[in-house]
């Protein structure tokens, strides 16, 4: 492998460079280190646009019309914690191989990889696809007292809180040539096999019928008010709602509202942090001629590889530590 | 010398032998084109970002050809124009369109900025010259730098391709300002295939590589300074690119960002930027998600943009600071008052980026605050120019061609931050902001400024990459020539700005005659003048391929200069040095007191 690689791709194969595995004296560094470092900070300054962009979006955001509570705070929890736990097996990882450890050294890297892709799995097979089948619909403002039963700004008003304008849920059916068409057909054939009621879809053509969130369907109910640690179960109370009286209606992806496209920008982002983290500690994992190879004829050089590797995890992992907040619990 | 080679300097560590001893011959692709040698991506940046800066400099012509004869067909090439850029840009008849003029406007600023000027002055003199001065083999990531280069390349494809989609380039500015560039280009085109949303995927390759360059700037600045090489005995050329590269690092990402939430505004339907309520036409076109802020992307655009200026600038600065000491035969005056002054600079510039935003109306309070930031980044620049200009003081100056481009950098870059100053002050701005005063202030700091230290540059270590000397003859019609007509072309300006024509009119003012009528005729004096002005440029492109094979020869060190990059061989060898180098002194040691020779060399023991 290494041969053929140093054949085809002879641009591929080391220099000799000063300093790629020994630290230079002053500086105590080698270079790669100063190099990681130095890429996090172009990082930091990357999520910090994003991050500043939420914060000046959301103090410039009309009152309702930043949700919060959506998001399921557990599932979360359980995220957090797992990229915790791959960053601390990653410097066991690391600790192994100064000890010339390799058979600890693969099994920790296996953990830390194995909860990269758990968190990927959840991010990707379900918090995001639960996002993408939960609709809502911002009422015109001049509308929002035919549907105060929905919304409940009556109540909002007396406990001075901010005025609710959308109904969520999930949409059993659309106005006739939404694009949402097929994803209300499968809502309102399992909304039928659930509950055994079948009047999800009306006879109206402009009509969105949506099966509502505990929020709108009970809104006077200061139990129901978001945010919640436990996500409440959806009741089976509908709602309709003429598209006349609808200001913009979404499924809950990036064009639904500045909060769902700063949320998915910034965890799709960092997503790919993961994914990019998870190939690089496959490579090293793996005996290719910079991985596990490498142990034989310079495992130092190997365990600088995980250092750095480990240091844009650490990274990942704290740009996790400031998505979780606030998105999930401000 | 010889007691140097012989010396074990045992400052890299025993198991890594300083340079390259026993490179095997590449073939053509991993020498030339797939290269890791710091010196072939030097010149892979250096002539790419030339090509495009006279690519630029031809889509102003075209403009400047419509600013002073508008609606007329474009003499000589018009139907070719029409036949390469299409009924968008182009009329039948050969004459720009509005929509061209758009176009070429953006694609001029885009392609000047972050296609000719960085690449060169950043990419191309850093990568070639940064490591020779300060005694490396190659960068610390030889591979990385590589990345760098292919990664710039991809987004130069893409930028130049855009130009021939349905619609063509980007028109809304190289600043592209929403709501205006959230929506252009997407009614009737392609999502993905039209001239905006393809100049966001270039910018993000090109951010892409600017930043994996300058991580690789640091660390080899900081890493692989030959044995003696301490900070303060740098060249200030390395001072300027390691300042340079802190600003790419830092303020580059967050456009990057930018650039993505604008990316999703347009296919995904976000709105970061579009605020709620925008009327198209006659209609709405936005109605979601509680608002966007078009003021969030002005933000976050002119904090890389103004860093950016700093960024045109300083290695430009470096490298007349290298010409002014070599020839006038002295040090720098106040070398270490220039170092702490870029520091200065570079810090102070990540705090002034609002004052191109007065108009937004952000507050009396706000705008006061980046008034007295944007006066206090003077002083540090002021010093700068100031040094340079007390270096002549008292020196026997070598007037040859690099020392000519470098003694005029003074004053026109003199002119265009001087000018500057005014610009600083809200109240003045609200005035001059739009207007021709801008465009003249900034590209003399840019133009006259920052290209005349690029072409300085290229006479100056010329000699250095390709073993010959450019023609001196030829190089001083050159100058000469650049110099009257540049003026000729800038200085104009600051008459119609100040008379209030704005930058953006597309007939150069005839339809606001009332107003621009008394200085209208100087576009007629701009453009024969940005016409003479390429016809000197011919020159300098005949002289640079021509010296390549008949140039005079030289050996090492033509210039008789002291500092490192002149001590290898010429051109230098994959790895650089052919033996262990060790530097003795500071960088600029001409005409020491009492040495046989006027200049004494870092790497000379005594």
């Amino acid at each position: 492998m290494s041969n053929l690689i140093t054949k085809y791709f002879p641009f591929f194969t080391d220099r000799e460079v000063p300093h790629t595995v020994s630290a230079r004296p002053d500086t105590g560094l080698y270079s790669a280190k100063l190099g990681i470092w130095l890429f996090l900070a172009s990082e930091v300054m990357l999520f910090g646009g994003l991050f500043s962009a939420y914060i000046f979006l959301r103090i410039g955001s009309e009152p309702g019309y930043w949700p919060a509570g959506l998001l399921n705070v557990p599932v979360g929890t359980m995220n957090t914690a797992i990229l915790i736990v791959s960053s601390i097996t990653v410097v066991m990882a690391w600790a192994a191989l100064k000890m010339r450890q390799l058979g600890k050294y693969r099994l920790y890297m296996l953990v830390t990889i194995l909860c990269g892709l758990i968190f990927l799995t959840v991010k990707l097979s379900y918090e995001w696809p639960a996002k993408f089948n939960h609709f809502g619909v911002f009422i015109k403002k001049e509308a929002a007292s035919k549907y105060e039963d929905f919304l409940g700004n009556k109540h909002l008003q007396e406990a001075g809180q901010n005025p609710r304008w959308e109904i969520s849920g999930h949409l059993l059916d659309a106005p006739k040539g939404s694009h949402y068409a097929h994803q209300a057909e499968h809502n309102a054939e399992h909304f039928g096999h659930e509950t055994g009621r079948h009047d999800a879809v009306t006879p109206a053509e402009d009509d969105y019928v949506i099966q509502l969130d505990a929020v709108n369907a009970n809104p006077s109910d200061k139990d129901n008010d978001r945010p919640h640690f436990w996500p409440v179960p959806m009741s089976t109370k509908l709602a309709v709602i003429s598209a006349a009286d609808v200001e913009s209606a979404s499924v809950f992806a990036p064009r639904h509202s500045t909060y769902f496209a700063t949320y998915f920008l910034i965890t799709g982002l960092h997503g790919l942090h993961v994914l990019g983290g998870i190939l690089v500690f496959l490579y090293l994992w793996l005996p290719f001629p910079g991985g596990t190879k490498l142990y034989k004829t310079n495992p130092e050089h190997l365990a600088n590889r995980v250092e750095i590797a480990g240091l844009f995890w650490h990274f990942v992992d704290l740009v996790w530590i400031f998505v979780f907040p606030i998105f999930y619990l401000l | 010398m010889s007691t140097i080679a012989t010396a074990d300097v045992g400052h890299h560590g025993g198991t890594e032998p300083h340079g390259d001893h026993h490179h095997h011959e590449l073939g053509f692709w991993q020498k030339y084109v797939f290269s890791t040698d710091h010196k072939v991506i030097g010149l892979q940046y250096g002539i790419t970002g030339l090509s495009f800066l006279f690519f630029g400099f031809l889509l102003m012509l075209v403009m400047r050809w419509q600013l002073a004869n508008p609606g007329a067909a474009v003499p000589v090439v018009g139907a070719f124009l029409r036949s390469v850029f299409g009924e968008t840009v182009m009329t039948d008849a050969g004459a720009l369109t509005a929509a061209g003029y758009n176009v070429f406007g953006a694609m001029h600023g885009t392609i000047m900025v972050f296609f000719g000027v960085v690449p060169v002055a950043v990419a191309g003199f850093g990568n070639y010259v940064v490591p020779l001065q300060i005694g490396a083999p190659d960068m610390a990531f030889p591979k990385l730098n590589m990345a760098s280069f292919w990664c710039f390349f991809t987004s130069c494809v893409i930028m130049t391709g855009s130009f021939f989609v349905k619609g063509s380039a980007a028109k809304s500015g190289w600043t592209a300002y929403p709501p205006l560039a959230g929506i252009a280009d997407l009614e009737g085109g392609s999502l993905w295939l039209n001239g905006q949303t393809i100049w966001l995927i270039a910018m993000v390759f090109n951010i892409t590589g600017s930043l994996l360059g300058s991580i690789n700037f640091i660390t080899t600045i900081i890493q692989l300074r030959a044995p003696g090489l301490t900070w303060m005995r740098l060249p200030f050329f390395v001072w300027a690119q390691f300042v340079t590269a802190f600003l790419l690092v830092l303020a580059f990402p967050p456009l990057e960002a930018a650039g993505f939430m604008q990316l999703t505004d347009r296919v995904l339907g976000t709105s970061f930027f579009m605020p709620t309520g925008l009327m198209v036409g006659q209609t709405v076109a936005q109605t979601w998600s509680g608002g966007g802020s078009p003021i969030l992307w002005q933000h976050l655009f002119w904090f890389l943009a103004h860093p950016e200026v700093y960024v045109l600038i300083l290695p430009a600065i470096g490298i007349v600071s290298e010409i002014v000491a070599n020839n006038t035969r002295k040090p720098l005056y106040g070398y270490k008052a220039m170092v702490y002054s870029v520091f200065t600079l570079g810090f102070l510039s990540f705090i002034v980026w609002a004052h191109h935003m007065y108009m937004t109306g952000m507050g009396a309070k706000v705008a006061a605050f980046f008034q007295v930031t944007t006066i206090m980044i003077s002083v540090p620049s002021v010093i700068l120019l100031t040094a340079l200009l007390l270096s002549l003081w008292g020196g026997s100056i070598r007037f040859n061609t690099p020392m000519l481009f470098a003694t005029a950098f003074l004053p026109m870059f003199g002119i265009g931050g001087l000018t500057g100053i005014p610009l600083a002050f809200n109240a003045v701005d609200l005035f001059l902001h739009d207007t021709y005063y801008v465009i003249a202030h900034f590209h003399y700091v840019v133009a006259p400024g920052t290209i005349f230290g690029l072409f300085a540059g290229v006479y100056f270590w010329y000699p250095k990459v390709t073993g010959r000397k450019m023609s001196e003859f030829l190089g001083k019609v050159h100058f000469w020539g650049s110099l009257v007509f540049i003026n000729g072309l800038f200085f104009p300006m600051f008459l119609q700005g100040m008379a209030g024509v704005h930058r953006r009119w597309y007939d150069g003012g005839v339809t606001y005659e009332q107003l621009a009528g008394p200085v209208l005729h100087w576009n007629k004096v701009m453009t024969a003048s940005a016409g003479l002005l390429a016809l000197f440029q011919l020159v300098f492109i005949f002289n640079f391929f021509t010296s390549w094979r008949i140039g005079k020869k030289v050996g090492r060190n033509p210039w008789d200069a002291t500092t490192l990059d002149w001590d290898t061989p010429t051109p230098p060898p994959h790895g650089n040095f052919e033996k262990p180098v060790e530097v003795f002194r500071g960088p600029y040691e001409y005409s020491v007191p009492g040495h046989p020779t006027d200049f004494h060399p870092q790497s000379q023991r005594d």
